[in-house]
């Protein structure tokens, strides 16, 4: 039993969902009871989405399970599939009716329906929405696919002469960050490479996209947390190529242009010809990025201190970009996906930070406020705890919120997305200006600690009195004990410290001073102790 | 028009009710937990159940703005499910870090879910050990919101229910007014039993979980929820008296709520007036407002708190509102006895649901308005209709003279924008 106060992500049903939801064509009887029908609400309501998710509920209640609830789903089953006339159907379960076996997807599938019936097994006890959707998309199409698998050891057709080179885009799903505009924006950069895209998965596809997936040269790994399985299957089967590169960042879309060239058997060039890298000035790429991270008023960026926490691909990607390409510090990186821990414990590696691996956001709140970064990337948990401590905070994963499907196109992948990653990163920063201020004038009476920074929302912070109270003070100088006690210049020197690193100057000024045996911490100390850990 | 006969003809006591089976766009009782923890500001719900449950009570609520929230839910995974007796301890071991962590908790719900249900995990057994261990300082409570067992506010109604064993007996001649009301709610009807000389008076659910009132054989009970039956009935079984009446919504419905406990308590009607006859007159004014709005239009309700009747009858009397369709997921006759009567013959009742079919009939009805939940809201406004989400109305104060504008504005809202946007 594990105490849970609020999930990452939810049960895997809901993935199954996401697949579903993500596709023309597909319906899912899910066998649940009453109350399971709230998944809706996540797509009419955070997506907006103008119909309903095509998902049918077989409602069961606790005067059905003596009797015969296996009638039910086959009614259910056959209802939805008269009533919405799909191509596929997806079977399942959720939670519940995975307590009473009742089989849900063999029954469907023993109805003998003139279409594509794909029974779903998706452990709800043991795995998460991120998994469940991976698993959704890899049965249904291993499941359309399974007659055109061809013998093992046969070689793969080469691309016909003449025929533009093809790809498929796999991963995006509805309730993904950005999909919808990712989509659009490595489609137009494959175009550019004279890449046709052949089929988009799940993302807006029909069983017939499926069924042509072969017929492409190589695919296109996007969101790997739902593509990778799949991806595996189809290189393992068809021996279709896929990429590895997630073309987050000015960097990684570099690389993922030369990858997917080399893929396809294309000329880079009409793409890597307009990127400069090492040179100065717009021209140097097809993203603003570079340029506007070398201008002057970039520098107050150099060395901020970030945090990342959100799933494995978008955390591994904004590291590289914070890191590489805006010239911040990594002082955390973690995830939820567990599924991809070494993923971000290695990337965690090259930044000299420990991999945070937990679904526990409590854990992540006081790592971040350990941390004390000037800029938190995350998923909108971490948009409220980064609000919470005052923090900056930029969105860059899934769990979403209605504010994440922006009605601009906002893709966050290829050179328009790393213009995106610039702005929405920076700008909460340069606001941050505004703090710089505030500390400039903090002498003024029209300032103190507990004015909020104008972009924050109204965080009710305490006075500045109450703050210095309720800082987890230091033992007063009159208390006994071991631990070494702050002389009032010392303290009143602290306050001075911009108060977002002002945590971690306390506790740096007090294990210096611990650990040399220190009994009272001076004005001196705390410059010591600042000279000697630097920021 | 006075002939009581044919007030019999014109109400729908004896409408038939359309009874349906099928996929319900409801809640289950747990999600009960959102305004009753807000309530009871000393306890903590406990759901002991999947990630679903979880997900659920955070994407219905949008609680992800809590630093550490009093819900939570006890994830069973598979090494809970090889075993029973591993699943009590750990059940023990979650209850007493959760305790050990939050010291301001003087109450434990541990709220079955649909899984704890099916693999018999007893609750009520687990209340009874945790009890031996945490009270005086804890009590610990079970109630079931699953949803194999109830829906949406059913959850509520359990878990009051669960109170009434622990309430103190008490033979004083007192109010209880049962079904979590918001505390600015509350205030003003005390303020109204005050000055109508009605006293004691008690709330069930009090503010803390701790402050339990009394219950006894001179207790009359005021239900200011239609859904809290069970919750009545166990009250009723400790000597408790149902006093039955319309519901307190609207300038109407507030003014019988009233008069019904102020004629058990022998209020003279002139006192009666004198007090309510202002507050009626204000709450009047604040509805003049919507009624241009809203008189005329047809109304369509699907079944989704149980308040449905009450606020059918408050739209069609004193807003002139039509109605097409009122869904209820549930009609328990005894607690809905005094509305059923106000409404007007030839209404469509129906109880449960059969999404697909209802939905049919939406579209068959084109009506002005259709009050439905959040999953079905965006769809059916693609669709042309104009829709008003039911789940604003166990969210937002609704009860009571003062709050009728807003009540009637909820509704006149969604007509507003769509008056307001050419697009």
């Amino acid at each position: 039993m594990q105490l849970t106060l609020w999930t990452y992500e939810g049960p895997p049903h809901v993935g199954a969902m996401r697949i579903a939801a993500s596709m023309e064509g597909v319906h899912y009887v899910l066998h649940a009871p009453q109350g399971d029908t709230y998944a809706d609400l996540l797509f009419t309501m955070i997506e907006r989405q103008d119909r309903r998710p095509p998902v049918s509920y077989t409602t069961f209640q606790a005067r059905d399970l003596g009797g015969d609830t296996a009638t039910l789903v086959k009614d259910a089953v056959a209802r939805a599939f008269e009533r919405f006339q799909p191509e596929v159907l997806l079977v399942g379960e959720s939670c519940t009716a995975e307590l009473i076996q009742d089989q849900a997807g063999a029954l469907a599938v023993s109805l003998a329906l003139p279409v594509p019936v794909v029974p779903l097994e998706l452990p709800a006890y043991s795995k998460k929405e991120n998994w469940g959707a991976a698993e959704t998309l890899y049965q249904l199409v291993r499941s359309l696919l399974k007659d055109r698998v061809p013998p093992p050891g046969a070689a793969r057709p080469s691309r016909p002469e003449g025929r533009p080179p093809r790809a498929n885009i796999l991963g995006p799903t509805r309730l993904g960050f950005r999909c919808r505009d990712d989509v659009a924006e490595i489609t137009a950069l494959l175009a550019q490479l004279g890449i046709e895209v052949n089929a988009v998965v799940p993302l807006g596809a029909t069983a017939g996209d499926i069924r042509r997936l072969p017929d492409a040269d190589f695919n296109v790994d996007l969101y790997p947390e739902v593509g990778r399985t799949t991806a595996a299957w189809l290189k393992r089967c068809f021996g279709m190529p896929c990429t590895q590169v997630v073309p987050m960042g000015v960097g990684a879309t570099r690389e993922f242009v030369a990858e997917v060239a080399r893929l396809a058997g294309v000329d880079p060039s009409p793409v890597l010809g307009l990127e400069h890298p090492g040179r100065a000035g717009l021209g140097a790429s097809a993203s603003r990025l570079p340029w506007y991270s070398r201008s002057v008023d970039s520098t107050y960026l150099t060395g901020k201190r970030v945090f990342i926490f959100a799933d494995a691909t978008h955390a591994i990607a904004a590291a590289r970009v914070a890191s590489e390409e805006m010239g911040l510090t990594v002082v955390g990186l973690g995830t939820y996906s567990r599924e991809f821990a070494r993923d971000v414990r290695e990337a965690a590696q090259r930044y000299g930070v420990e991999a945070l691996v937990t679904d526990d956001y409590l854990e992540v709140e006081s790592a971040i406020a350990a941390a004390s970064p000037e800029l938190v990337l995350g998923t909108q948990m971490e948009r409220h705890i980064a609000k919470r401590l005052g923090v900056a905070c930029a969105v860059i994963s899934a769990p979403i919120h209605v504010q994440d499907v922006p009605a601009r196109y906002s893709p966050v992948l290829g050179f328009e997305g790393a213009n995106v990653l610039f702005d929405s990163w920076v700008h909460p920063l340069m606001m941050g200006l505004e703090e710089h201020l505030l500390q400039m004038f903090r002498g003024d009476f029209e300032f103190h600690d507990g004015a909020s920074a104008s972009h924050l929302h109204a965080v009710a912070r305490p006075t500045p009195a109450a703050a210095f109270a309720a800082e987890p003070a230091a033992a007063p100088a009159v208390a006994g004990g071991s631990e070494p006690a702050w002389t009032r210049e010392g303290e009143e020197e602290l306050r001075k410290i911009p108060f977002f690193v002002r945590g971690k100057a306390r506790r740096n000024t007090e294990r210096f001073a611990a650990e040399r045996g220190m009994k009272v911490i001076t004005i001196e100390t705390l410059y010591e102790a600042k000279a000697h850990f630097g920021r | 028009m006075s002939a009581a006969p044919q007030a019999v003809l014109r109400d729908c006591r004896e409408t038939p009710v359309l009874r349906e089976r099928g996929q319900r766009e409801v809640f289950c009782g747990l999600t009960g937990i959102v305004w009753l923890h807000r309530k009871m500001q000393d306890a903590f719900f406990l759901v002991v159940g999947s990630r679903t449950c979880a997900h659920l009570i955070q994407s219905a609520a949008g609680v992800m703005i809590f630093a550490e929230p009093r819900f939570g839910t006890a994830i069973l995974t598979d090494r809970d499910l090889a075993g029973i007796a591993d699943a009590n301890d750990e059940l023990d071991r979650v209850c007493a870090t959760l305790l050990e962590r939050r010291p301001d908790i003087t109450t434990l719900f541990l709220v079955g879910s649909c899984p704890s249900e099916v693999i018999k995990l007893d609750l009520a057994k687990a209340a009874e050990r945790l009890n031996g261990r945490f009270l005086p300082r804890v009590r610990v409570l079970s109630y079931s919101g699953s949803g194999i067992e109830t829906t949406f506010t059913q959850g509520e109604d359990n878990a009051l229910r669960a109170l009434v064993p622990s309430l103190p007996r008490s033979e004083e001649r007192q109010l209880l007014v049962v079904g979590c009301l918001a505390d600015v709610v509350e205030d003003q009807f005390r303020r109204c039993f005050d000055a109508l000389g009605i006293g004691p008076v008690r709330f069930l659910p009090a503010r803390r979980a701790a402050d339990l009132p009394a219950v006894g054989p001179g207790t009359l009970l005021l239900a200011a929820q239609p859904f809290v039956g069970e919750t009545v009935r166990a009250l009723v079984a400790r000597g408790a008296r149902l006093l039955a009446s319309p519901y307190p919504f609207g300038a109407e419905g507030t003014t019988a709520w009233l008069t019904t406990a102020a004629q058990s308590f022998g209020v003279p009607a002139e006192r009666v007036r004198t007090v309510l006859a202002p507050l009626e007159e204000r709450a009047r004014a604040s509805l003049a407002r919507y009624r241009d709005v809203l008189a005329g239009r047809r109304l369509f309700l699907m079944p989704d708190s149980q308040l449905e009747l009450p606020l059918a009858r408050f739209l069609n009397r004193e807003m002139g509102m039509e109605l097409v369709e009122v869904g209820t997921p549930y009609l328990d006759r005894m607690m809905v006895g005094e509305e059923l009567p106000l409404l007007p013959a030839g209404v469509t009742l129906s109880e449960g649901q059969d999404v697909e079919r209802q939905l049919e009939r939406v579209r068959a009805a084109q009506p002005d308005i259709t009050v439905c939940g959040l999953g079905l809201a965006n769809p059916l406004e693609a669709e042309g209709l104009t829709t008003k989400w039911s789940i604003e109305l166990v969210f937002t104060p609704i009860h009571g003279y003062d709050q009728c504008g807003d009540l009637a504005e909820v509704f006149a809202r969604p007509l507003d924008r769509r008056r307001r946007l050419a697009l």
